[in-house]
């Protein structure tokens, strides 16, 4: 199984989302690729833009509930779909991102579906005892 | 949901009594069956809001209940602000005042059915739906100021409507102590070209025909007959309200401990009333509210002409609108006396009786329109609101079907394709951008909104009026 994935999990009425790699800004990417796949396929959007996002927490659950909140943000103002992410976070809780994507094609993308927001359910950042981080929540669509 | 937790009170009526934390019992309103295909998370849900300070009577879970955010979806709470009562980010949800609306259009389906094919396109190019989707209206600050503080009746004054269809919203179109000036900046941002937009996922634009009567009397007062064409609605305060539901979620979680609150959940996220973050949250909820008015307003505006253009002299007059995310203050007979609260109905909908003052004199003898949106092949119905539901659940009822599959099940169990093919050969006519997106709003995916209305008439929470069958389906 490779390093670095992404998967959905259960939720009845929306969809959780989940990042896992043996880094946690790795991790809080491929949680965002899962958000954008709640849109789309990933692969169906080009790299063609270039957005930096920035949000800052203290606390890790915090910081992952802002940053999935913040690329929401950003597909809703932008009207953009986004491929590749890019984290860094500081120790202070600062993260700094790059988002690659382009703005949405309906016809092309086919969007499922608009998601609203980040929620409290089942949000979790945690390394296991392997040294695998995940990052995950339930979003709201 | 196991439903040996629960005590039956009879068919209809089941409760959890109060027990260790909870400060009130939790209702459910449903059969056997129904609480038997509930996930055990609402049982969680339910007993968990039963904690929160300041709650009176008891927490209620209508038939539709399903796992929600802190609150199940399909879940009502009231709290007194006199008894440390809070106001609750989470008990709202994201889609602030997301609700229905249905129009009468005076025409019938022979009218309809040679132009069915024309009507959904028509709605389709002009109702803007799906994610990305924008509106022709661009508002200045000033002008989404005065949207937030006005809602419907800023839409109206614009030219969006007429002076009629206020007196048939809630609050008549305009929620008071909505605060504008505290709405963020990023929440004004998202909404800049969303006015007037379906969103997507479970919203919907529907023309119906109405297939069964059952109340007759009081269809008359609603103006409705069997066979009659209704446009129904589905949609709520767009990214604004999205927006506002994330901050003061995690702004009250973030201080609930400050106010001394222990939160079961992080997603019941609350503050006191009477504080400061309470007052604030109030504010630019009631804004939201206004946003959601004003959206709904703005697409019966863009319904009417789209429909004008294809039924030359056709009238489309507004029967009702309800919220079905919100927290209002209302007054209440708790134990005999009159009570100030704030009643958060998540996933649920007001269903007030005859005689409320809030009501238009049109409905004060009958009580209100509570309108109950289906699937895309189901039906919907239009039920109204009984006096002994004042007592039973506040006056409130369900609000849909409820889900019974979550998305990911639905969209590997079927193909939009399909989904649009088989409906069609049943007289709908669907219409989305997104294959998979009908997929995941399949029928089956939702519980048997007839078992559902049912539920909510046996337990006296409502009364059906009439059936509503579609024939033009617009998903975002």
């Amino acid at each position: 199984m490779e390093k670095d994935y992404w998967e959905h999990f259960y939720h009845q009425a929306d969809i959780g989302i989940r990042g896992i790699s043996p880094n946690r800004e790795d991790a809080f990417a491929q949680a965002a690729l899962a958000l954008i796949a709640v849109i789309t396929p990933p692969e169906m959007v080009k790299p063609l833009l270039e957005v930096d996002i920035h949000c800052q927490e203290e606390d890790d659950d915090y910081l992952f509930y802002a940053w999935i909140n913040a690329i929401i943000y950003e597909i809703a103002t932008r009207k953009m779909l986004f491929t590749r992410f890019r984290v860094q976070i500081s120790p202070a809780g600062e993260l700094t991102a790059r988002a690659w994507g382009e703005p949405i094609d309906p016809s092309r993308h086919q969007p499922t579906v608009e998601v609203k927001g980040a929620t409290f359910t089942c949000l979790k950042v945690e390394q296991d005892p392997t040294g695998l981080w995940s990052a995950q929540c339930v979003v709201d669509v | 949901m196991d439903i040996r937790q629960l005590t039956r009170v009879h068919e209809w009526k089941w409760i959890i009594p109060a027990t260790g934390k909870m400060k009130v019992p939790a209702v459910f309103y449903a059969n056997q069956a129904l609480l038997e295909d509930m996930d055990q998370k609402v049982y969680e849900q339910i007993v968990n809001v039963t904690t929160l300070p300041g709650i009176v009577e008891a927490a209620f879970a209508m038939p539709d209940a399903h796992w929600g955010y802190g609150f199940p979806i399909g879940g009502v709470a009231a709290f007194d602000p006199e008894q440390g009562g809070v106001i609750s980010a989470g008990g709202v949800g994201f889609d602030i005042a997301c609700g229905v609306r249905t129009l009468l259009t005076g025409l019938t389906a022979q009218d309809i059915n040679p132009l069915q094919e024309r009507v959904a396109d028509s709605l389709f190019r002009d109702i803007p739906a799906g994610l990305g989707s924008t509106g022709d209206i661009r508002l200045s600050s000033a002008e989404m100021d005065a949207m937030l503080a006005g809602g419907a009746r800023w839409a109206v004054q614009q030219g969006y409507g007429e002076k009629e269809d206020l007196e048939h919203l809630e609050e008549k179109g305009c929620m008071a102590g909505a605060r504008p000036d505290l709405v963020s900046a990023q929440a004004k941002k998202r909404q800049r070209d969303e006015m007037g937009t379906l969103g997507s996922g479970n919203h919907y634009l529907e023309v119906q025909q109405v297939a069964d009567i059952y109340d007759p009397e009081v269809a008359r007062v609603f103006q409705i007959q069997k066979g009659d064409i209704l446009v129904s609605l589905h949609c709520g305060s767009r990214g604004l309200g999205h927006q506002i539901g994330s901050e003061y979620l995690k702004k009250m979680a973030q201080t609930a401990s400050g106010y001394g609150i222990d939160l079961p959940d992080r997603e019941l996220a609350c503050s006191p009333i009477k504080s400061p973050l309470g007052q604030e949250y109030l504010g630019v909820m009631r804004a939201a509210i206004n946003c959601a008015m004003a959206n709904r307003q703005i697409i019966t505006h863009l319904t009417r002409q789209t429909l004008g253009r294809l039924f030359p002299g056709i009238k489309l007059s507004l029967l009702y609108d309800v919220a079905h995310n919100t927290c209002k203050e209302e007054e209440h007979i708790i134990r005999g006396k009159p009570k100030n609260l704030f009643v958060h109905r998540k996933g649920a909908t007001r269903a007030f009786g005859p005689g409320h003052p809030s009501l238009p004199p049109a409905f004060q003898q009958v009580g209100q329109p509570v309108i109950i949106g289906g699937t895309m092949g189901t039906s919907s119905y239009i039920l109204v609101g009984t006096q002994e539901n004042m007592e039973l659940s506040l006056g409130s009822a369900c609000h849909g079907a409820g889900r019974s599959m979550s998305r990911k099940q639905a969209s590997r169990q079927w193909r939009g394709v399909d989904i649009i093919q088989s409906l069609r050969e049943k007289g709908i006519i669907v219409r989305s951008v997104s294959k998979k997106g009908v997929a995941e709003e399949a029928p089956d995916a939702y519980k048997d909104v007839n078992q559902v209305v049912d539920a909510a008439e046996q337990a006296h929470l409502v009364r059906r009026v009439l059936r509503m069958k579609p024939l033009v389906c617009i998903k975002g």
